[in-house]
């Protein structure tokens, strides 16, 4: 139009386009020298299941190796065209069956790995087919878990990173997703309980309340990729990697060759497999909880073996209860026991070592190993005694105190009112 | 007797009393205690020659365990023998020359670090002085 | 005996011009009325600085005011030092007790007016001796290096830090550095065994001198009543007094003896609930409770200056109470005391029975 407005409109239109070009012809290596990564570019525009992998891989471990959606999936990141984005060498998403290997076509693959992290085993997926997820998939079983169900897909981390799902405290929750599942286990026979077991067991609360990384969890008696039940015969040595002073006890104890001989997995026979709580003395010949029943009649000379070991940490626990309230009561009367309750700490390091002697089934050693402690009980209870007998001197020396002070205030009160007297006062 | 004097008398006496019974707290406080002083930077450990080389000694060190090692080779070293897991006491073990925790088999060198097991931090070590026939620990500065 | 303390007086008599002493004693007479009682604060809170220099002098042999030895010295004290656990227990106790009876012996005199003139210095110098005790307390408390005593120590010169312009300055000074630390206990020490007993031995020997030379002061509108001789009447009333506290403080540090608590750690967080000693609990909780801004102003800032100002308007009362300089009642006044009391009262109790209010 030759309106003035018309005009106008044409002129900053023209003026607008050549501006647009120069900004165009100026800014264009900026982008193409920026990384193009259409992958993300297009996905990040995308709705729900299209877009998380997108913004999940920002996090990503391989991203801070400089790898992208290419290094796995294929294509062409510097292409906008999804067409063009996807070719010749673009393998989308793997199918379920093939991801083992599709993992492992770079982590088994020490040459490639090297150059990033020599540290980094390279036999997960060898060790995964001994597995019991991998067999299954080799048998064409599709449930058995697969890398992505562990490690995640998009926004794998370090399993030494917190928020990983394999870092320890993440694992059992990892694992529940599938073997708490009633539905998924079903056609495989597995009970669903493990994970709520294991809660309540003392390694799961010396890893989530504790923090101790150092507690077992479920990998580290099944493995991670070789991921199998321990058998019977390898239970024993699962446990005795933390607590080998037990084992060894119970190897040189006559149950070893008991247990061997009728199958029965050592430490788990009588302290669970999931569910392991903290053993109390109660479980004992002789206590409430008592497991040496299970196989023990009672008034059989085992038994009372075991009888005569509960009698000596009974007396034990009660000698170190009545040294305790005995500087107890020592404190409650304001003397301080400092000294003592530290003696007291000492003499129960005995009681941990007797209870751990306990395997050993040796009533003559866990009385050698009480003895030391109870030296120390004795040295408590005569500190104890002491500072009672501080208290009540205390109170002695208060009661005479106040008794000088009582009959000097009286003193001073009748000479209070004998001074009130009129002076001349006959005598 | 008559009562004006009783009354000092009583007066006198009582006071003599309360004196004496503030007076001695006093005076037992004054004369030094057998522990000549606040066990606060350096313990009397041990005395030269109590250990044989190759072997170790608890005490108390304030209010925690320290453990006082003769090394194999005569060197005197003291650390906290409180393991750094779960606060069992670490004891010497003289054939392997290393401090060993038996509660979950936690073991640390004669630089208090770890070497094996579940402790995620080294023993903190203390300063050890031979002062005449006396062996003193206190803590590193 | 008779014979030997005759003797004695005797020699000393010409040296020590002792007949003077001895005359005006004699002479000396206390108003005895219902109000009276109240006379006898102001010698308690003398008998209770003494018990507290002597057992500080016998704390000072084992105490070392260093943050490596501190608490391990009164840990020390209260277990190996024979009696050590008594002297401790009754020098933290009759600190307490002496802030208690100083506030009842200020009140006291405030309302029955014994401010009024002549006795106009001895009422400041009444006033500069709260002062220096709730020093005395402050600095005290911080000794025995202590959880509680580190981060109260914090909170408490956290607010002198708010005072403006001379706030910033002022607790560095104190603190002897930014923060809580071992200047900090030493800095402390110096006060609490050299600086605050130097002056508090002068202005306290000022006002004793005064309340000696001016008498008792007697109520507005008692007029003259019954006189009992100082002495040896009111003195052996007074040591009576003196008896009956020294039982009770003794009584209470054998069964309450004074726990040596944990030994600070400045790295940790601070403990819940973390509050200052008692005394200072009423401008604690009025800090927590003040406005964040008032106007412009930040409600501590606000708070501070308030605290201060009324301690300066209470400081200069003998000049602002006219009616009862003219020997008049002075129901005012007496209002206005009983409010600041009531406060006190409030807000002290405000902070043991309601710990969460405010900020």
């Amino acid at each position: 139009m030759n309106t003035p407005l018309g005009v106008f409109i044409r002129e900053v239109k023209r003026r607008s386009s050549l501006t647009a070009l120069a900004i165009l012809v100026i800014s264009a290596p900026l982008p193409l020298s920026a990384q193009q990564d259409s992958c993300v570019d297009c996905h990040l525009q995308m709705d729900d299941a299209l877009k998380a992998p997108a913004e999940g891989f920002n996090a990503d471990v391989h991203k801070q190796f400089g790898l992208g959606c290419k290094d796995c999936h294929g294509g062409n990141p510097n292409q906008e065209d999804v067409e063009l984005a996807k070719d010749r060498t673009f393998v989308g998403s793997p199918d379920r069956a093939k991801i083992p290997e599709f993992c492992g076509s770079c982590h088994s693959d020490s040459a490639y790995m090297r150059k990033f992290n020599p540290n980094l085993r390279m036999d997960q997926l060898a060790l995964y087919w001994t597995s019991r997820h991998g067999q299954l998939l080799k048998k064409g079983d599709l449930s058995g878990a697969v890398c992505t169900d562990c490690h995640g897909v998009h926004g794998i981390q370090s399993a030494n990173f917190p928020k990983s799902q394999v870092f320890p405290w993440n694992i059992p929750q990892t694992c529940g997703r599938c073997h708490s599942s009633a539905d998924t286990m079903k056609a495989y026979g597995i009970p669903v309980q493990q994970v709520d077991d294991y809660k309540q067991s003392v390694h799961a609360r010396a890893l989530f309340e504790k923090k101790d990384l150092s507690a077992p969890v479920c990998n580290d008696c099944h493995g991670n990729h070789g991921a199998a039940p321990p058998e019977v015969t390898s239970i024993a040595f699962v446990c005795r990697q933390c607590h080998p002073s037990a084992g060894d006890l119970f190897s040189k104890s006559p149950h070893k060759e008991a247990f061997d001989a009728l199958g029965i997995s050592e430490c788990e026979a009588c302290h669970g497999n999931h569910k392991i709580l903290q053993p109390s003395d109660e479980l004992l010949a002789g206590g409430k909880d008592d497991i040496c029943l299970q196989c023990h009649d009672s008034g059989t000379e085992p038994h009372r073996t075991g009888l005569e070991i509960k009698q000596r940490i009974d007396n034990y626990v009660a000698s170190s209860a009545e040294a305790k309230e005995l500087l107890a009561r020592a404190e409650r009367k304001g003397v301080d026991v400092g000294e003592a309750q530290f003696k007291l700490q000492d003499s129960m390091s005995a009681l941990v070592l007797a209870r751990n002697l306990t395997h050993g089934l040796s009533p003559s050693e866990i009385e050698a190993s009480l003895g030391e402690g109870a030296k120390v009980l004795a040295e408590v209870k005569v500190s104890g005694e002491a500072s009672l007998r501080e208290a009540k001197f205390r109170r002695t020396g208060l009661i005479i105190a106040t008794v000088f002070i009582i009959l000097l205030a009286a003193a001073l009160y009748l000479k209070i009112r004998d001074l009130k007297r009129p002076a001349t006062h006959p005598r | 007797m008559d009562r004006r004097a009783f009354i000092n008398l009583f007066l006198g006496g009582s006071l003599l009393g309360t004196v004496v019974s503030f007076l001695y707290p006093v005076i037992r406080y004054l004369i030094p205690p057998r522990q000549a002083e606040a066990a606060a930077k350096r313990i009397l450990a041990a005395k030269v020659g109590e250990l044989a080389p190759n072997s170790a000694k608890l005490f108390r060190f304030g209010s925690t365990a320290a453990v006082l090692v003769n090394t194999a080779d005569g060197q005197l070293r003291a650390f906290s023998a409180v393991c750094t897991h779960l606060t069992c006491t670490v004891r010497y073990e003289g054939d392997t020359g290393t401090l060993f925790c038996p509660c979950h088999n936690g073991r640390f060198d004669l630089a208090g670090n770890v070497l094996s097991g579940p402790p995620p931090r080294p023993l903190e070590a203390y300063e050890v002085e031979v002062s005449g026939g006396d062996i003193y620990v206190s803590r590193k500065a | 005996m008779a014979r030997l303390w005759e003797k004695t007086q005797a020699y000393l008599e010409p040296r020590f011009m002792l007949s003077a002493v001895r005359d005006f004693a004699k002479k000396k007479k206390v108003p005895e009325h219902k109000r009276s009682f109240w006379y006898f604060f102001g010698g308690i809170c003398l008998f209770l600085f003494i018990i507290q220099v002597l057992t500080g002098i016998l704390l000072l042999l084992y105490y070392t005011p260093s943050v490596d030895a501190a608490h391990e010295s009164i840990q020390f004290i209260m277990s190996q030092v024979k009696f050590g656990w008594l002297i401790r227990s009754v020098h933290s106790w009759t600190a307490n007790i002496l802030v208690g009876v100083i506030f009842i012996h200020m009140f006291s005199t405030f309302f029955l007016k014994a401010y009024r003139p002549p006795r106009e210095l001895t009422w400041i110098t009444g006033f500069l001796l709260l002062v220096l005790f709730l020093a005395f307390g402050f600095s005290g408390y911080l000794l025995p290096w202590n959880e509680l005593s580190f981060f109260a120590t914090r909170v408490g010169t956290d607010i002198a830090g708010v005072i403006p312009i001379i706030g910033k300055a002022l607790k560095t000074f104190i603190l002897g550095g930014p923060d809580v630390s071992g200047a900090t206990l030493t800095r402390f020490f110096w006060l609490h065994v050299a600086v605050l007993p130097a002056f508090a031995l002068l202005i306290m020997a000022i006002h004793v001198i005064l309340v000696q030379t001016l008498g008792m002061s007697r109520p507005v509108g008692i007029g003259e009543t019954k006189e009992i001789s100082f002495f040896p009447e009111f003195i052996l009333k007074d040591s009576l007094g003196w008896l009956i506290i020294l039982a009770v403080v003794g009584a209470v540090c054998v069964f309450l003896p004074w726990e040596a608590g944990p030994k600070a750690d400045p790295f940790s967080s601070t403990p819940l609930g973390i509050k200052p000693e008692w005394y200072f609990t009423f401008m604690f909780t009025t800090l927590k409770l003040v406005p964040a801004h008032v106007f412009t102003i930040e409600g501590e800032v606000l708070a501070v200056l308030g605290f201060m100002l009324g301690g300066l308007l209470l400081m200069l009362v003998p000049f602002l109470d006219r009616r009862a300089a003219r020997e008049k009642r002075s129901p005012v006044f007496t209002v206005i005391g009983l409010a600041i009391l009531a406060y006190i009262v409030v807000m002290t109790g405000l902070t043991y029975l309601a710990p969460n209010i405010g900020k």
